[in-house]
């Protein structure tokens, strides 16, 4: 089966600034492959080219068997679908929930205009939010929320790739949680392909099938997850998965400044 | 208070006109000594840093309560591009919080700062050349912000999440400089983080809060290891596991 995401030997600059070096990068069908790597290193500019809102200054993207080109046709488009960091900036302040899921439904013409309001309530019933939230605001929701909603809108066009640039990092820890089950029991229902960008590890390791890491615009591993955590092939990855930080299990962490008398 | 405790906060309650946000918050802090504050966000734990501070931010009073210390402090904020002036080269920020604070002159405070900054490990080419906050990376302006803070020569370091906006690798360091520094000039220390592991790695006490009250708090291993609050278990559910690495020290 060919690969549902190819990147062959995509290179952005931003002025003088290379920040995509000649990236090659597939992605199987129904998998998710997780890309970490420090703030700069490219991760986000990669999503953006796959999603179109960069155009790249060389290299090509293939989606399924369509090259996707600078200019993509509306279908192109929907298949691309992406969840931003911050649920605040991405959804309209001045739009209902019920306008912010029906636009893209209409839009795309996935439903007839009769069906829209039976799908919005399906769409939210699927990100586990009550369906009397139609006519609120995003305003009116706390952060996990609206990061669902985020969520039910980019599902809402039935996209065969979903791109999510560090969809829980703007998030507390135990709605991170809630988050990322919700993004496995999707995955699973709705067989997804996904490209899941994420700076924290354990975020990672809780989504992914495979990892990808970046490191300032270039590659520098991809591996199956299970190799990856417990044998990354660079220095850089290990440097990575060391540094994060662990509770202590053994009797002599815990508190590494010892008190004074 | 005891002769060696430096800071002690008794019943400290903060509200707006309409809602109380912190209740009932009592904990002491021993001669450096380091306490981690763990919640969730809305669980008030930065609005008791800025109590402690006497920097509350319009709208917010204290309502109760009363916070006793007799040495200085200092805040380390979680935004490090935001704590700096854009306008204002990093050396000569840092310049003039010793200028002001330890009454030297234009000269000499430049020169502590720049020895500040070398303990922090920021590079020799600020000596020659200063450079504005946006020139530096995010690590580089969070180092910058500590030396300002420890150019107060504080008692109680206060840090609100300095580690949440930067890289794991970045993060690490910072830690690791923390620690170091805190050897090194024994102030006391109070951390505010939202995770766990980060707090568990710096602090000797934890208090963990939820809707502005202290719901345990203990040593950090007893807390770690036998949580009684389900709030706290659940917090130490929350973190997500990683596995082994072959091959490392563990």
């Amino acid at each position: 089966m060919e690969p549902a995401l190819q990147v062959k030997n995509i290179t952005v600059q931003y002025g003088g600034f290379t920040a995509l070096d000649h990236v090659d990068l597939s992605i199987e069908q129904h998998t998710t492959l997780g890309l970490v790597g420090e703030s700069g290193s490219g991760k986000s500019t990669l999503a953006r080219v796959i999603a179109g809102l960069i155009t790249p200054d060389e290299g090509e993207i293939w989606l399924g068997s369509q090259p996707l080109k600078k200019k993509r046709s509306r279908e192109q488009r929907k298949n691309v679908q992406m969840i931003f960091q911050n649920p605040d900036a991405s959804l309209n302040p001045k739009h209902s929930i019920r306008q912010i899921l029906s636009e893209a439904l209409l839009f795309h013409r996935i439903v007839e205009r009769r069906q829209v309001e039976q799908r919005c309530k399906e769409l939210l019933a699927r990100v586990h939010i009550e369906e009397g939230a139609l006519d609120r605001y995003p305003h009116e929701f706390s952060g996990g929320q609206r990061q669902r909603i985020a969520i039910a809108r980019a599902l809402s066009v039935e996209p065969s790739l979903l791109i999510a640039d560090e969809p829980t990092s703007a998030l507390d820890v135990s709605v991170q949680l809630s988050v990322l089950e919700l993004f496995h029991t999707l995955k699973e229902e709705l067989n997804l392909t996904m490209m899941f960008i994420s700076h924290d590890l354990g975020v990672i390791h809780a989504i992914s099938d495979n990892v990808a890491v970046m490191r300032q615009g270039r590659l520098v591993e991809v591996n199956s997850k299970s190799k990856f955590f417990a044998r990354p092939e660079t220095d850089y990855s290990r440097e990575l998965l060391s540094a994060v930080p662990r509770i202590p299990t053994s009797s002599r962490s815990g508190g590494s400044y010892e008190q004074r008398i | 208070m005891a002769s060696n405790t430096v800071l002690q906060v008794e019943a400290l309650s903060l509200a707006t006109k309409s809602k109380k946000l912190v209740d009932n918050v009592s904990f002491s802090l021993g001669k450096g000594e380091s306490l981690g504050l763990v919640g969730e966000s809305g669980s008030g734990k930065s609005l008791t840093l800025r109590a402690v501070l006497g920097l509350l931010p319009r709208g917010i009073e204290q309502t109760g309560g009363v916070i006793k210390s007799d040495v200085r402090s200092a805040m380390v904020f979680q935004d490090p591009r935001g704590a700096l002036d854009p306008l204002c080269p990093v050396v000569a920020q840092v310049a003039e919080v010793i200028y002001y604070r330890q009454k030297v002159g234009r000269k000499a405070s430049r020169i502590q700062a720049l020895e500040l900054l070398e303990m922090l490990g920021l590079p020799d080419s600020l000596k020659r050349l200063d450079r504005y906050p946006s020139q530096l990376s995010g690590g580089q302006c969070q180092r910058i912000v500590i030396a300002m803070a420890l150019a107060c020569k504080p008692g109680i370091l206060l840090c609100d999440e300095p580690t949440t906006a930067l890289d794991v690798t970045v993060q690490r360091q910072i830690i690791e400089t923390i620690t170091s520094l805190q050897r090194e000039l024994g102030f006391a220390m109070v951390f505010v983080t939202h995770n766990l592991a980060i707090a568990a790695a710096l602090c000797s006490k934890l208090c963990v809060m939820k809707e502005g009250q202290i719901v345990e708090h203990d040593d950090t291993l007893s807390l770690l290891q036998n949580p009684t609050n389900p709030y706290t278990r659940m917090l130490l559910d929350s973190v997500l596991p990683l596995p082994e690495l072959e091959g490392s020290e563990q």
